[in-house]
């Protein structure tokens, strides 16, 4: 039995310009203790669908219209909001790519810490700060009694993002939600951090659900990992199956366009086009204005996410059928 | 060794830190830049990688003499331009062009394609008016831009789409060495790899010499000749970019070239990782002696005192570390 389950899920954006189908009908289940990574580029809806799961989604112009998302028993998307309540911040958290927004920059620290434990949980202030001490110690802050007395300007990106994951896992959450936490951040201290999420998510045995659009941050950190591409889930794996044989033609282009991966001098594989118009109806695969493998039928067959072993999954009607 | 077309001989760039309304008083200084010499031959690709603090922005900015320098000299085919009047400035910034980070904020939103293109062909006056509108078709086509978009306003363009845009305006007055300042760092996976060969395309085919600041390293790594890695404000490390990323030398920049994620399971979960402790210093208040050894596994009490020169580390490789024979 999977911790969250979410099926069908379709959220779009209803603009003057038209409506924009920013996930389009995603899939997809997390077990306890399992870390998923969604990659994809900006646009892609990797971002939109944890939102909607957490029921971020500014509505209107945003509008979730229709599938499930099922976290142990209750439906995130259909259950009254003091459910919803009980949920958020207690055994679902999220943290965040820029931590200077998402902080409050008129709090000190240790209010904000202690706030979820005071909502959620019986216990006095003094506990609270206790804990929150403790919490701010788990991330590598020392001298946490006199930290916690600053404010969030007062501390370095990296520091700052150490607050946030110590405030999301103060109350021991079941799943975290990490959008992008570490872009927004150096590489030696995106090291530092993914070190953090690594060990606090042994010590807690929690699940992680890991948004970026980095294959490489992917690589090192996830169990399994789905590709999103205008809204859909193109390709589902094991990290390693997904890496050693990619299957889908957008997840090989990706992997392809690495600089890194390529040889020093030659020029770059690049992805020609852009991204299709997510506000025009899209009937087929939405790579195939870009794929180099695409025939007539690919821009007009919809493209369904199907297992080709079974733990590996993808959307390409053409690999499917062994043309590719 | 060719003449170079960029020299740079110890630039400085401070700023004051000022505290008070209106009786100011200065409490410190931000040492942004401290001592970079550097050169740049025709046609070169020079990278330039540190983390967010480490002066690059700065330097780029003091190379257009967008800031001025506290001291030292930027010299660009043998000119000062540093002690020129604001007339040779601007003469030598024809051949000195810059390509910005945000392409969402350096172009003007209210000038078309062709304005932006046209204004720096006529305040420098390099061609008759009516010979523009061609000039402005074949940059557009140059950069991969469909020249019938002339007409449009930068927001009608994707991010990629607006780099070169920018990437245009920078050739509009056919410099001989562009300053880009993480060109590609605000783009995708997929546009980044276009916009990479497109600047490498350019370099080769029209001797372009460029200086191209980065924090990713692979990037860096593909697109440039040699590389100079910075730290607090000055440079740690300097040679062939390959030697550099595959064999680096100096321990900032072994644990630079470690932090970077690689996209192969297999390899990131097995191989030895450096991870740093703590922040970089502030600039403001650097650490006595060699910067780095604060956060540094090797360091000694020679490292905590003196300031380590680059010292020759190979063929055409230089480092700042007191300890390279031994580490």
């Amino acid at each position: 039995m999977p911790l969250l389950t979410v099926a069908d899920l379709r959220t779009s954006f209803h603009t003057r310009s038209g409506v924009y189908r920013a996930v389009d009908g995603v899939s997809f289940s997390v077990d306890r203790g399992e870390t998923l990574g969604i990659v994809g580029e900006s646009g892609s809806g990797k971002s939109v669908t944890c939102y909607s799961l957490m029921g971020l989604i500014p509505q209107p112009p945003g509008r979730i219209e229709g599938g499930s998302a099922v976290f142990d028993g209750i439906d995130l998307l259909k259950c009254t909001p003091a459910q919803a309540r009980g949920l958020r911040g207690k055994r679902i958290a999220m943290i965040f790519q820029d931590p200077m927004t998402s902080l409050n920059p008129y709090a000190r620290i240790a209010d904000q810490l202690i706030e979820p434990l005071l909502i959620h949980e019986r216990v006095t202030r003094r506990e609270a700060l206790l804990r929150a001490g403790e919490a701010l110690e788990a991330v590598g802050i020392n001298d946490a009694g006199r930290r916690m007395q600053l404010y969030p300007h007062e501390f370095s990106g990296g520091m700052r993002q150490r607050v946030m994951i110590a405030m999301a896992l103060i109350t021991r959450p079941e799943l975290l939600i990490a959008d992008e936490p570490t872009t927004a951040l150096d590489v030696t201290v995106q090291a530092q951090i993914l070190e953090l999420i690594r060990q606090r998510q042994r010590e807690l045995g929690m699940a992680v659900i890991f948004i970026t659009h980095d294959l490489g941050v992917v690589a090192g950190l996830c169990d399994r990992v789905q590709v999103m591409y205008a809204g859909r889930i193109v390709e589902t794996a094991p990290t390693r199956a997904l890496f050693a044989s990619p299957r889908h033609p957008y997840t090989r282009a990706l992997q392809r366009s690495i600089p890194g991966l390529q040889r020093k001098g030659a020029a770059l594989y690049s992805i020609e086009g852009l991204p299709p118009d997510l506000s025009r109806p899209l009937p087929g695969c939405p790579f195939a204005p870009r794929c180099e493998h695409a025939t007539a039928g690919c821009a007009s067959t919809p493209a369904v996410l199907r297992s080709a072993t079974a733990d590996h999954a993808h959307a390409c009607g053409r690999v499917h059928a062994g043309e590719i | 060794m060719p003449e170079p077309l960029l020299e740079l001989r110890e630039v400085k760039t401070h700023f004051p830190v000022r505290h008070g309304l209106i009786f100011q008083h200065e409490v410190g200084t931000v040492r942004a830049v401290d001592g970079v010499s550097l050169t740049v031959a025709p046609g070169e690709v020079v990278g330039l990688v540190g983390e967010s603090g480490c002066g690059k922005s700065t330097l780029a900015r003091t190379i257009m003499q967008l800031i001025p320098p506290t001291s030292g000299t930027v010299l660009l085919g043998g000119r000062n331009l540093t002690s020129g009047s604001a007339a040779e400035v601007r003469a030598a910034r024809r051949e000195l062009q810059m390509v910005f980070q945000d392409p969402y904020a350096s172009l003007n939103p209210r000038l078309t394609v062709f304005d932006t293109l046209a204004e720096p062909m006529r305040v420098h006056g390099i061609c008759p008016v009516e010979e523009i509108p061609s000039r402005v078709a074949s940059l557009m086509e140059r950069v991969g831009l469909a020249p019938r978009f002339v007409r449009k306003y930068p927001h009608e363009f994707s991010g990629g789409q607006r780099q070169r845009i920018a990437i245009a305006r920078a050739l509009a007055l056919a410099p001989r060495i562009i300053v880009a300042d993480e060109p590609v760092s605000a783009l995708d996976v997929s546009i980044q790899a276009q916009i990479l060969n497109l600047l490498a395309g350019l370099c080769r085919d029209m001797n372009l010499a460029l200086v191209f600041i980065a924090h990713d390293l692979s990037v860096v790594k593909h697109i440039s000749d040699r590389v100079a890695v910075m730290y607090l404000g000055r440079i740690v490390e300097f040679g062939a970019a390959v030697d550099i990323i595959e064999r680096p030398a100096h321990p900032y920049t072994r644990a630079l070239v470690s932090a970077i994620p690689v996209p192969d399971p297999e390899r990131e979960r097995s191989r030895q990782r450096i991870v740093l402790a703590g922040d970089p210093p502030s600039p403001l208040n650097p650490p006595p002696g060699c910067a780095f050894h604060p956060r540094c596994a090797h360091a000694t009490d020679a490292c905590r005192t003196a300031v380590p020169p680059l010292r020759p580390a190979g063929p055409g490789r230089e480092a700042a570390c007191v300890r390279l024979g031994e580490i």
